[in-house]
Formats: C-alpha cells, structure tokens, sequence
C-alpha cells in the first residue's frame, strides 16, 4: 500500500531505477524522436505541408479579389453560383460566408494553382471531399496554399466547422479537369 | 477540536469540512453527467442518419449542452472532489479555508446552472468552443467564468492544504505519489483557467457591447489553451486515479517514485503546449510553432504517458506476482479481481486511453497528418477514447471505491456495477472505432445531416461512411446504458444502499456531515512512510513485470503500424505546398 | 563530513528530488512554460502576419 503513502524511502530519488523501466524509457525515448523529426523530414521531402504563408484582410477586400477572378475567368454557372476557369498557375480565391463557398472553381489536373481562402463572416471549415483535405478558415485572414490536383473529378468542399442553422447546406465544388 | 472520523473499513481519514465538499462536488459531477448523457443520446441518434432524431436547430443545442457538460462540468466537479481527497484525506491534514472552499463550490453551481441555461433558452448554440465571432448570450459566457473562479479556488485550497500539511507534519517524508498527480493536475488547472480568464472576459465584454471587435485567429489560440489544457488536467488527474486504486486494491507501490514523478514532471512543464493540435490547419502560423507545440517539445509528454502506461499495470504486477501469482506471463493479470467494477473500470481505462486515446492522438496531432483529420468526426472518437473512456471510466471507478468509503454507504444494485464498465466500454468502443473510421472517409464533426439536404450543390459520402455512422450509433447508445448504470448504481447507493454507519443518512449523502460524535480524532497520527520492502528487488537480472512489458511492446507495435499508415494515406492525397 | 560524524542528522535531499518537493516551483514552472511557448509565442505569430496587398 504505497501508491498513495509518503514513499518508503526518505531520498527517493536515489533509490535505483528497475531495468525494465529503463529499458522502455530507452525505447520509448528513440520513438519520440522519430515521431518528432517525422514532421521536419516530410517538410524537406513530403508533398503535402502547408506553406503557412497568410495575410491579414477583411471581408470587402477579400471579396473585392474574388470577383475580379470571377469578371475575368468566368465560364458558366451553376446552381446561381459563377463556375470560374482560371488559368494554369495563377492565383485562385474562394471565401466562405454562411452558407456556401464562392464561386466554384475548375482546375487542371497536374497544374499547380495558389489557392487563397478567407471566411466573410464566421470560422468556416474546408474539407476537400472525397481526398479528405482539412483546412480552418477564419475571418479577416486569408491563407495561400498551393495545390495541385492530381486526379480528375467533381470535388466538394464541405464545411467542417459548426457555423449556425444552416451549416449542413454548406457545399461548394471543385472540378478538376483535363483540358 | 475534533475534526476526523476514521474510515473503519479502508482506514482512511476524513476531515469534517472535506468530507461534506468532497461529497458536494461529486453529487454536482454526476448531475452534470446526467444532463450530459441525455444530451449524447440526442446527439448520436440524430448523427445515425437513419435515426436522424433532432431538427438542426436542436441538434447543435444538444450537441453544445452534452460538450459542456461532459467536458467542463462533470471532470471539473470531480476532479475537485479528487483533489480534495488527495490532498485532506491521503495527507491526513485538515482542509485549508473550508469557507473559501464553500464559496468556490457555489461559485462553480452558479456559473455550470447559468451556462446551461443560456444554452436551454436556444440562443447560445455555439458548441463548448463558442468561436468568436459568433456569439452566444452573455450569460453563457458569465456562467464559464464564474465557474472557473470557483475552480480555481478549489486549486488553491488544495495547494493551501499542502502548506498546513506540512507545515502542521500530517505526514512523514514526502508527500505520496497520488498527491503527486493531483499536483500536476491541479497546476495544469490553473493554468488553463488563467487562459480561460483571458479570453473568455473580454469576449464577454464583447458579447455585452463594451468591445467591439474579437480577433478569431487569437481567439481559437487563446480559447485552447483552455479547451485543451482543461483535457490535461484529467490526464494527470485520471493517472492518479489508476496509481490510487492500484494502490488500494492490491497495495501496489510504485515501481520507483523517481520514474512516475518525473514523468509528472513532464506534464506539468510540457502537456498543455497539446493545445497546438488544434491550430495545425490555421491560417499563418508558422510550423516552427506548430512542430514544437503539437510535439509537447519533442514529444516529452508523450513519454511520460508512455512511461505510465508502463509503471502503472507494472505495479500492479510487481503486487500480484509478490502474492504468488508468477505462473506465465499473464496469470497475475487473469487472476485479477474482474468481477470487481473498481478494478475493470480501472484496467479498461487504461487499456482503451493507451491502445486508442493515446495512438490516435498523437497521430492526428502530427503537423501534416491532421490535414487529414482536422475537424473529421476522427476527433471526437479520439477524445472519446481518452476523456470518455480514459478519465470517465476511471473516475466512476473510483466512485464504486469512494461509496462505501466516503458516502459509507453499500453499492446500490452490485450485479449492475458489476457490468456496467463492460457495457460502457465496449459500447464506447464500438462507437470510437466507427467513428474513427468514418472520420477517414471524411465525415465532418458538428454537422447535422451528412446528407446535405437543402443544399444547392450535391455530395453523397459513400455507402461505407453511413453504415459506419450507424453502428457508431449502437455503440453511443450502448455507452449511454453503461452511463445510465453507473448513475442507476450511484444515485441508488446514496438514497437506498445499506447503511455502512447508522447516521449515514439521505442528507448526509449529500453533504451533511456525519453526527458530531463520529469525528473524534482531533490531530491524527501522521502518515506513516510506506514499509520498506523486505528484500531489495533491483538489481535482479530478470524484469519485474514481464507481463506488463510483453503489453508494452504490443502497444508500441501498434503505435508504429498506425502511425507510418496514416503517413502513408497522407502520401496519397493532392500535393501541397 | 558531517552527516558520517552525526547519522542522526537527515541526509542532503538532492537537488532534482527538492524540485519535485516544491509544489509552488512546479507551478511557476507549469504556468510559464505553456504561456511562453505556446501563448506569448503564438501571439506573436499571429501579430507578425503581413497584411494582404
């Protein structure tokens, strides 16, 4: 009956350690280290890291870039939303507001795109879906990411933070095409 | 002045006034897990699309009602209670400023009944993290900070009764191990209410018109530190829990002090930095921040829980084989009492926070690895594992241990407590492993309908991801029994259970103290230093517990295997830069 | 040395075992820690991005 008396020992701290703890303090000790150098290592040569690159913006501003892209690039519409073809390699923006992501974009498959996202109201969450991409989208900042979409499809972007009544109806897509 | 009553049957000593707030926290604590259970079943049965019991707008009020309180007020209330126990009862100390414990006490009421009756009244809805800048009533907000005020008073009642313990010589040497861990947990609970201090005053001043504008991206930072911090604060508190009921059990010592409280040591200095996980997909910060924090500095902290996965059964072990149960690797743990629900809701604890809470974690707290579970159901099964499963389950364990103890009365219904970690168990397991699953093809956390109806646009999940969310389903549903159960055993023992003491009464189970004549000890003999081993067992050449480590291995394989396929599913999918 | 002369009197504690014995180091150091590394850090982080053209 010890856990919960003072320790036998006064110096406790020099009572010697089992050999069983020190061997699995050693073992567990090398696997924390791979665990931690895991994620500097994918950075040098993973494919998929987040630039963290990221500015501050509001909502008008944000919007302003938005339909910029969608008066130069717009193709078609969709369910009342602009469908926009942007070109290889430019810069590409979609915001979230309650309750859609705007506009729907068409991409090309193996081309590179910077990806802008912002949120004109409410945290938002965007999930890529079926690839299973998650990112948080919060208001007044606006994230850059680039992507390059690999395989050709029709994408959705759910909305994976809780953002009032009408969240469940918050889509928006993404096609990825070969032109 | 006579102030404690010695426990006939385990030994323990209770003081008068520490007595009654230890009872008082603990009724609080299963009131609020009654509120909250109701609340999950509404929740799992609507996200089982079949089911989909609850319109939207209820659905996230429930959903908001049942992470409150299952994650605040139900560990909170009870974690006081533990830290009380640790700190009055183990140390055989008087209580420090029982009035102030009082006023803490009725602070946390006052706060947890204002809180859920902002969420009651339908316009507070914004889940347990009420991210700016969406915004709740301000008593939503009023009510989480007078219970944190109340929380940390308790905080520094248990460290002011450290300082008379020691001072007044309660006990010899240093303080025990437990005592230790209530330590940690209650260090790491101050600081999370400091962060809850800092965000939560200002948003609602925010939320009464007296500042205009609250940063989301500061906001989501700060708030975690609560948010996950206050998660912490039961690991340490739950660990403690396992080393407790080890202890009391099987009279089992720590395999060495050194080891277990430098492992704490690691938590205090190291877990709360976790709360980085959430901020892995945010917007701007840089991934210097986000390796170092999502790592606990180097996985520090993953170590100490590592090394209490190990020292924690291991002592148990080392306890049984002393007894004689030496055959093979296993017999000490075949023989173990698993009809007991003190012991199986201890071992299945550990087991499921370890083997599921712990892996999952870590993994989904890896920097890049979280792209692809951010905000999937995937959280929520984990945190289930470790806060549902890992604190939940040992604390009703440690309830069954307290009822004779601290209540003196007898369980209520002993075949139902008997089962009821089992049911619980494998019904939250059934529910996390699905969930898990579902999370992996994408299924999104806090949503009503992953049908999407009303929406202007289309997505269909696959068929696999809803016959997962149903059986996710049964499983919840299982877990609520095993809830029901426990709160069927504990609410029974305290209003119809035999009689341990005959003035143990209705109102003395809920915070009145025993007849004054039953506290007639006024300075206890201090607490003696746990006997010396008769024979010095380092040293050897053989392993302790040999059991336990064959366990070990098993879960670190598991960790590996995990941990390179979800890199791997990582690999996979659209390149980032 | 005096602890061979006197065995009555209590043996040195070392230094790691009085760290551990203070429960108000231990919070000093539990509340600094995460307040630097993760908040004060974090803020910082927040603070110092640019705003967009």
């Amino acid at each position: 009956m010890t856990s919960f008396l003072p320790p036998s020992e006064r110096i406790w701290w020099k009572v010697p350690i089992g050999r069983q703890e020190l061997v699995w303090i050693g073992i567990a000790l090398v696997w924390c280290l791979i665990m931690f150098f895991m994620m500097p290592y994918w950075h040098l040569y993973g494919k998929q890291n987040l630039s963290n690159e990221a500015y501050q913006t509001t909502p008008a501003s944000f919007q302003a870039k938005v339909d910029d892209m969608i008066k130069q690039y717009q193709v078609g519409e969709e369910a009342g939303m602009p469908v926009v073809r942007p070109p290889a390699g430019s810069d590409i923006y979609m915001l979230g507001r309650l309750w859609q992501w705007y506009p729907i974009l068409e991409l090309e498959k193996d081309k590179s795109y910077r990806l802008h996202l912002s949120s004109m109201d409410w945290n938002h969450g965007f999930s890529l879906q079926p690839v299973n991409i998650n990112l948080q989208i919060i208001p007044g900042y606006e994230m850059v990411l680039t992507v390059t979409p690999d395989q050709i499809g029709d994408y959705a972007v759910v909305c994976n933070e809780y953002c009032g009544i009408g969240h469940h109806t918050m889509l928006g897509k993404i096609y990825v095409k070969e032109i | 002045m006579a102030r404690f009553r010695v426990c006939p049957d385990s030994g323990f000593y209770f003081d008068k006034s520490a007595e009654s707030l230890m009872k008082v926290n603990a009724v609080a604590a299963a009131v609020s897990l009654l509120v909250a259970g109701i609340m999950a079943l509404g929740v799992i049965l609507t996200r089982w699309q079949e089911v989909h019991l609850l319109p939207a707008d209820l659905f996230y009020q429930a959903l908001t009602l049942h992470g409150i309180n299952a994650l605040i007020f139900w560990i909170i209330f009870f974690e006081i209670a533990i830290m009380y126990f640790a700190a009055s009862t183990l140390l055989r100390s008087r209580l420090a400023a029982p009035k102030w414990a009082w006023a803490g006490f009725v602070l946390m009421i006052i706060g947890a009944v204002m809180n859920n009756v902002a969420v009651f009244q339908g316009r507070s809805s914004v889940m347990m993290t009420s991210y700016a800048p969406m915004q709740a009533e301000p008593h939503f907000y009023l009510g989480l900070i007078l219970f944190a005020v109340g929380a940390l008073i308790g905080c520094f009642v248990f460290l002011g009764t450290l300082v008379i313990a020691k001072d007044e010589k309660t006990y010899e040497g240093s303080i025990p191990l437990v005592t230790f861990g209530a330590l940690t947990a209650c260090i790491i609970a101050v600081f999370t209410i400091a962060c809850g201090a800092i965000i939560l005053i200002p948003t609602f001043l925010w939320s009464i018109g007296y500042i205009n504008h609250i940063d989301a991206a500061m906001y989501r930072l700060v708030w975690w530190g609560l948010g996950h911090s206050s998660q912490q604060i039961n690991v340490a508190a739950h660990v403690s829990v396992w080393y407790l009921i080890a202890g009391v059990l099987f009279g089992a010592r720590p395999m060495s002090e050194k080891v277990s409280r430098s492992a704490f040591l690691l938590y205090i200095l190291f877990l709360q930095l976790a709360s980085a996980h959430h901020i892995l997909v945010d917007p701007g910060i840089s991934s210097e921040w986000k390796v170092f924090n999502t790592s606990y500095a180097m996985y520090l902290a993953v170590l100490a829980s590592m090394i209490h996965g190990l020292t924690v059964p291991g002592s148990v072990e080392v306890a049984q084989r002393a007894k004689g149960l030496t055959k093979g690797m296993f017999e000490w743990l075949r023989k173990a009492p698993w009809d007991n629900p003190v012991f199986s809701g201890f071992f299945l604890s550990l087991i499921i926070f370890g083997f599921i809470g712990g892996i999952t974690g870590v993994v989904m707290g890896t920097e890049q690895i979280n792209l692809i579970i951010h905000n999937t159901i995937y959280v929520p099964a984990h945190f289930h594992a470790t806060v549902a499963v890992g604190t939940t389950l040992a604390f009703m364990a440690l309830t069954y241990l307290l009822i004779p103890v601290l209540f003196r009365r007898a369980l209520f219904l002993p075949w139902v407590a008997k089962m009821q970690p089992y049911v619980f168990s494998a019904g939250m397991t059934l529910m996390i492993l699905f969930m898990l699953g579902a999370g992996t093809l994408g299924v999104s956390r806090r949503h009503w309908d992953m049908d999407f109806t009303g929406a202007l646009l289309s997505f269909e999940y696959p068929g696999t991801a809803y016959v997962m969310m149903a059986v996710a389903g049964i499983g919840g549903v299982l877990a609520v029994l095993g809830g029901v159960m426990y709160l069927v055993v504990t609410v029974g023992s305290l209003v119809f259970g035999k009689k341990l003491d005959e003035s143990a009464g209705f109102l003395q189970s809920f915070g009145l103290p025993l007849p004054a004549g039953t506290y007639n000890i006024s300075r206890a003999d201090p607490v003696p230093m746990a006997p010396r081993l008769a024979v010095e067992e380092h040293g050897s050449a053989g392993f302790e517990a040999p059991g336990t480590f064959v366990l070990a291995m098993a879960l670190l394989v598991c960790f590996v295997v995990y941990y390179f396929i979800n890199w791997d599913y990582l690999s996979s999918v659209w390149p980032l830069s | 040395m005096p602890q061979e002369e006197n065995p009555q009197e209590p043996e040195r504690i070392p230094f790691f075992q009085r760290v551990l014995e203070n429960p108000f180091l231990l919070l000093f150091l539990g509340v600094v820690v995460p307040t630097v590394f993760y908040i004060l850090w974090g803020i910082m982080e927040i603070a110092t991005i640019p705003v967009a053209q």
